[in-house]
C-alpha cells in the first residue's frame, strides 16, 4: 500500500513536469497548429537558466542559495520566452502554412540547440543546489515518504496550470487567442493583431517550457540532450488530450504520467513505456480526435 | 408526403425523414425528398437553408444523424464516399475543386470510371477507348482545346465546366451541381445552360442555384428550401407564385 | 547514337537514372580504394530509405519519423541469418550452450528461440527481408489510414512506433544483442563477407538494387497510381469524391517505401558486418529525412544524391570539427526546409534544367517541349510545398 502510494507519488513528479512541457505544447499546437520539436531544447533553457542562477547564487550571501529558485522560475520563464520569441521572428511565421516543414525546420533548430548547450556548459550533467528547505521528505507515516521537492513541483505546476486558465479563459488576450483559434479571418477583420497574437503564444508556450525545465531541475541533471527524454512523451499528451483543450491537457498527462509509473512497478521501467505508448496510440485510433475534441472547427 | 410517381419514371433517389445538426443547430430537420429517374431538379433557397448540406448528406461528406437515403434501392448513409460515388453518385463541389497541378487532360483522365483500385491505377492502360471518351468529354464541356493546359491556369468559369467533365465522365446515374454557374460571365451561363439541357437526357441532376435567369433556362421542376425543410415544389410558375416562397425570398 | 540518345532524352528520368548508374557502378569502383568503395555502399544502403522517403511522403504526403523500423527490420532478418551461420556448435563450442548466438548464452538462454529457428534458412531470410517490413507497413497503414489519421499525427505516431521498437529491441538482450546488437557476422553460406573481393562485389549488388529500387518507383509514379497519389496529396478530400479509396492507395506507396527501406537494411548489414539498435532509431530515421529533403524530396535520383552528400559531409566533419557538424547539419536542414524544400533537385530544375534543356535541343539531340518538365517545374511552382489542412 505504501509503496503504491509511493510510486503513485513518483508519478506525479512526472505528470507535474510532462503537464508543464504539454501545456506549452499544446497551446501552440492549438493555436497554429504548429509542431515544435524544440520544445524539450526550450525546457533545456529553463534548467540551464535555473542552473546558471544556483551557481550565481551559491558565490553570494549564504541566504540567496536558499531563495535563488524563487528567482530562477521567473528567470526560466523569461529566458525560454525570449528566445522563443526570436525563434517564431525568424523561422517559425515563415513556415505556418507548411506544419510538416514546421515539424522538420524545428527539428534542425533541436539540433543546433543542442549542439549550443553542448558548446556551452560542456556535455556532462549538471546540477542546481537544491535549497535546504527543499530538501528531505514529509512523513505523513512512517511507511510513506514524500520529497519536499516533489511537493514543491506539484504546487508549482497547480499555480502555473491556474494561471494559464486564467490567462486563456479570462484574460482580454486570451480572448483573443481564442478568437484567432477559432477563426483566423474573422479576427483579422475586427483588428486583431493576429500576428501578435500567434507570436506571443509560440514565446508563452516556450515559456512554459520554460518553467518545466526549472521543475525538471529538481528531480533530475541537466545534459544537453535531456530534451530528448519528454519529447515524444509530450507530443502524445497533447494529441491523447484533445490539441487545443487545457482540460485535455490535463487529464491526459495524468492518465499517463500514472499510468506509465504504475505499470513500472509491475513490469520495469522499458515494457512500461512500451505498453504506455501502445495504449495511446491504441486508444488514438479509436479516437484520432484526442480525448476531449476542440469546439474548434479546424 | 406522397411520391410523385409517373407512370413511367420510377424512383431514383427516396430521401426520408433526414436530419443532421452541428453542434445543437438543426441544418437539416425532417426532410423528405423525392427524385425520379431521368429528372432535372432544381433546388433553390435563401442562404443557409441547407441545400449544400444536402449534397453533402447524399455523397457521404456528412453523417446523416437520422433518416435515411436511398438510390434506387441502396442506402446509403451507411457507405464511404467512394462507395456512393460507385453506385453513380457524381458532385460537384460549391468552389470548383479540380487538380490543380494536374492537366485537364489528367483530370479527366483521373475522373475516368476505370483503374479506381490501387493495382487497377498502377496498371491501366490508357486505350484508344479512354482517350476517345476523355476528348469526347472535353469537347462536351467546351475545353478540347485546353487538354494539355494545368488545371491551376484555367478561368472560374472553365474550372466550373472541368467540374462538370469530371462528373460527366463518370456516367454517374446522379449528378448533383452546386452552384454550377457561380462567378460565370452571361455568356458563360447561356453555354452552361445549353450544356446542362444537353446533357440531361437520361441523366438525373440536381442543381442548386441561385441565379434565377438561369434556373429558369433549365428547370423543370423546382424545390425550394427553408431552414433546413422543404417549403414548395413544384414547377417555376408554381413556386414563384406561392405566397410563402414570396415572404421568404422578400422578407429578408 | 543519333537515334538512341534523343530516344533515351525523351523518356522521362531516365537519363537521370543512367548518370546515377554510371556514377555508381563506373565512376566510384574506378576512382576509390576497397574502404572507400565500402564507405560508399553503406552510405547508399541508406539510400534505399530516402527513395522511399521520397515516394511516400514527397509524393504521397506521408511523412514518416519511422523509416528506421522498415529498414531495421529487414537488417536484423539479415543479421539472424548471418549470426546463426555463424554460430556453429563448431565455432560456439566455448559456450555454455553452443550452436546458439553468443549473446543468447551470455544471457543464459539455453535454447534458439523459436522465432530465431526459421532464419536458417536463406530462402526465409530472403523472403522475409521482401515481405515484413511492407506487411508491417501496411499493418500500420491500414491502421492509421482507414481512420484518417495524416499529417502531424500521423509522424509523431511513426517515431513513437520506433520509439517503441527500439526500447524492445535494446530491452530484449537475450532475443535481440540489445544494446550492442548482433555482431561478429562472418559467412554468408559459407563465403566470407569481410574479405575485399566480397566488399566490392556487395557495393555492386547494393549498387544495381538501389537502380532497379528506382526504376521501380519512376514506373509507379509513371502510371495513373502515381497521378492519383499526387492529387491526394495535394487533395486528399476531394479525391474521394472521384471514387478512390484513399486509404488503399496510401497503404500501398507507405508498404512500398517499407520493402525498399527493409532491403537497404540487409545490404547494410552485409557489408557492415553488424546491426544494432543504433542505426534504427528516432534518430537515425530523422536522418533519412534529411537526406530526402537535402536531396529533393519530389526527387528519386535527387535522394540519392542527398544521401550521399550529407553522409559524405558527416563522414568529413565528425572526425575533424564534431562540434560543428551538429550546428552544420541542424543549420543545413533548417535552410533546406525553408529556402529549398524541394531540396538540390529542385534548385537543379528552376535553376540548371532549362539551360541544360536548350544545349540539347540546340545540338538537336532533343525536341524542344517535353511537356513533363514544363508539369514538374510548374507543379513546384504553384504548389510550393503547401500541405492544405492536414
Amino acid at each position: 500500500m505504501a509503496i503504491t502510494a509511493m510510486q503513485g507519488f513518483a508519478g506525479l513528479s512526472f505528470f507535474s513536469v510532462l503537464l508543464l512541457m504539454a501545456l506549452g505544447l499544446a497551446i501552440i499546437f492549438g493555436q497554429m497548429r504548429v509542431i515544435n520539436m524544440a520544445h524539450g531544447e526550450f525546457m533545456v533553457i529553463g534548467a540551464y537558466t535555473t542552473y546558471l542562477l544556483s551557481v550565481q547564487a551559491s558565490g553570494m550571501a549564504p541566504w540567496a542559495s536558499e531563495y535563488y529558485i524563487l528567482l530562477a522560475i521567473p528567470a526560466a520563464f523569461l529566458t525560454a520566452f525570449v528566445v522563443g520569441m526570436l525563434v517564431e521572428i525568424v523561422m517559425i511565421r515563415h513556415l505556418y502554412h507548411r506544419p510538416l516543414d514546421t515539424l522538420l525546420a524545428t527539428w534542425g533548430l533541436a539540433l543546433v540547440m543542442q549542439q549550443s548547450f553542448r558548446s556551452i556548459f560542456g556535455a556532462r550533467e549538471v546540477s542546481p543546489s537544491t535549497p535546504s528547505w527543499l530538501e528531505g521528505s514529509w512523513r505523513p507515516t512512517d511507511m510513506i515518504d514524500i520529497p519536499l521537492n516533489g511537493m514543491a513541483i506539484m504546487l508549482l505546476t497547480l499555480l502555473v496550470t491556474l494561471g494559464v486558465v486564467w490567462l486563456m479563459y479570462r484574460s482580454r488576450w486570451g480572448l483573443r487567442v481564442r478568437a484567432t483559434m477559432a477563426s483566423r479571418d474573422m479576427s483579422m477583420a475586427v483588428g486583431i493583431n493576429t500576428r501578435w497574437v500567434d507570436r506571443l503564444t509560440f514565446a508563452l508556450g516556450c515559456g512554459l517550457a520554460g518553467i518545466a525545465g526549472a521543475a525538471f531541475t529538481m528531480i533530475s541533471s541537466t545534459g544537453p540532450t535531456s530534451g530528448t527524454l519528454y519529447i515524444v512523451d509530450t507530443f502524445l499528451v497533447v494529441v491523447f488530450g484533445g490539441a487545443g483543450s487545457i482540460t485535455g491537457t490535463v487529464v491526459s498527462a495524468f492518465l499517463i504520467a500514472q499510468g506509465q509509473s504504475i505499470l513500472e512497478f509491475f513490469l520495469g521501467s522499458s515494457m512500461a513505456k512500451v505498453t504506455t505508448l501502445l495504449v495511446i496510440i491504441g486508444i488514438l485510433m479509436l479516437r484520432p480526435e484526442g480525448l476531449f475534441k476542440s469546439k474548434v472547427r479546424r | 408526403m406522397t411520391p410523385h410517381l409517373e407512370p413511367h419514371s420510377p424512383l431514383l433517389l427516396a430521401v426520408e425523414d433526414l436530419s443532421v445538426s452541428f453542434d445543437g443547430f438543426k441544418a437539416i430537420e425532417g426532410l423528405t425528398f423525392y427524385m425520379d429517374m431521368g429528372e432535372l431538379r432544381v433546388i433553390i433557397g435563401p442562404n443557409g437553408a441547407g441545400k449544400t448540406t444536402l449534397l453533402d448528406l447524399i455523397c457521404g461528406k456528412t453523417k446523416a444523424s437520422e433518416g435515411s437515403i436511398k438510390l434506387k434501392d441502396i442506402e446509403l448513409t451507411k457507405l464511404a464516399e467512394h462507395r456512393i460515388v460507385a453506385h453513380g453518385v457524381g458532385r460537384k463541389f460549391q468552389t470548383p475543386s479540380v487538380y490543380e497541378s494536374l492537366t485537364v487532360y489528367e483530370n479527366l483522365e483521373v475522373s475516368y470510371p476505370e483503374g479506381k483500385s490501387v493495382f487497377g491505377a498502377l496498371f491501366f492502360k490508357n486505350t484508344d477507348e479512354v482517350d476517345r471518351k476523355i476528348r469526347k468529354t472535353a469537347a462536351t464541356i467546351f475545353l478540347d482545346g485546353e487538354l494539355d493546359r494545368l488545371a491551376a491556369e484555367l478561368s472560374h468559369g472553365q474550372k466550373q465546366w472541368l467540374e462538370i467533365g469530371m462528373l460527366l465522365i463518370q456516367e454517374p446515374e446522379l449528378m448533383m451541381l452546386d452552384e454550377p454557374v457561380a462567378g460565370m460571365s452571361v455568356r458563360e451561363r447561356e453555354q452552361t445552360a445549353d450544356l446542362l439541357n444537353r446533357i440531361s437526357e437520361g441523366r438525373s441532376i440536381i442543381v442548386i442555384e441561385h441565379d434565377m435567369e438561369f434556373v429558369k433556362r433549365i428547370a423543370r421542376k423546382v424545390t425550394v428550401m427553408h431552414q433546413g425543410k422543404i417549403l414548395a415544389e413544384g414547377s417555376m410558375d408554381k413556386v414563384q407564385s406561392d405566397p410563402r416562397v414570396i415572404e421568404v425570398y422578400l422578407g429578408h | 547514337m543519333s537515334h538512341t540518345l534523343p530516344k533515351i532524352l525523351e523518356k522521362r528520368g531516365l537519363p537521370g537514372l543512367l548518370i546515377l548508374a554510371l556514377v555508381i557502378l563506373v565512376v566510384v569502383p574506378l576512382t576509390m580504394d576497397v574502404d572507400g568503395i565500402n564507405l560508399t555502399g553503406r552510405f547508399l544502403s541508406f539510400a534505399f530509405v530516402a527513395v522511399g522517403l521520397s515516394l511516400a511522403w514527397g509524393y504521397g504526403g506521408m511523412l514518416s519519423l519511422g523509416q528506421g523500423l522498415f529498414f531495421g527490420i529487414g537488417g536484423y532478418a539479415m543479421a539472424m541469418y548471418l549470426k546463426l551461420e555463424a554460430s556453429t556448435p563448431e565455432a560456439t563450442r566455448i559456450q555454455s550452450t553452443p550452436g546458439i548466438p553468443d549473446f543468447m548464452d551470455w544471457n543464459q538462454i539455453t535454447a534458439l528461440p523459436w522465432f530465431w529457428v526459421p532464419f536458417n534458412s536463406l530462402t526465409f531470410t530472403v523472403l522475409a527481408i521482401l515481405i515484413l517490413p511492407a506487411l508491417v507497413a501496411a499493418l500500420i497503414g491500414f491502421a492509421l489510414f482507414t481512420r484518417r489519421v495524416t499529417g502531424v499525427f500521423f509522424a509523431i505516431i511513426t517515431q513513437a512506433l520506433v520509439t517503441i521498437a527500439t526500447i524492445l529491441v535494446i530491452g530484449q538482450q537475450g532475443y535481440t544483442g540489445g544494446v550492442n546488437g548482433i555482431t561478429d557476422l562472418r559467412t554468408l553460406k559459407g563465403w566470407d563477407i569481410h574479405s575485399d573481393s566480397a566488399l566490392v562485389i556487395l557495393y555492386y549488388v547494393n549498387g544495381v538494387l538501389l537502380l532497379a529500387v528506382i526504376a521501380l518507383g519512376m514506373w509507379v509514379l509513371s502510371t495513373k497510381y502515381g497521378r492519383i497519389l499526387m492529387a491526394t496529396r495535394d487533395q486528399e478530400n476531394r479525391i474521394r469524391f472521384s471514387g478512390y479509396n484513399v486509404a488503399y492507395f496510401k497503404i500501398f506507396i507507405f508498404a512500398l517505401s517499407a520493402f525498399m527501406s527493409g532491403i537497404g537494411g540487409a545490404m547494410f548489414t552485409l557489408q557492415v558486418g553488424f546491426m544494432s539498435p543504433s542505426i534504427i532509431g528516432i534518430i537515425p530515421s530523422i536522418e533519412f529525412v534529411i537526406f530526402a529533403a537535402v536531396g529533393g524530396r519530389l526527387s528519386l535520383l535527387g535522394a540519392v544524391y542527398g544521401t550521399l552528400l550529407v553522409t559524405y559531409a558527416r563522414n568529413l566533419f565528425a572526425e575533424a570539427y564534431p562540434e560543428l557538424w551538429l550546428f552544420l547539419i541542424g543549420g543545413i536542414f533548417i535552410a533546406v526546409v525553408m529556402f529549398a524544400p524541394y531540396g538540390l533537385a529542385g534548385l537543379y530544375d528552376k535553376y540548371l534544367k532549362k539551360r541544360w534543356n536548350t544545349f540539347l535541343t540546340r545540338r538537336g539531340w532533343k525536341r524542344p517541349n517535353g511537356s513533363d518538365d514544363a508539369l514538374k517545374s510548374q507543379l513546384m511552382d504553384t504548389n510550393p510545398a503547401s500541405e492544405a489542412s492536414k
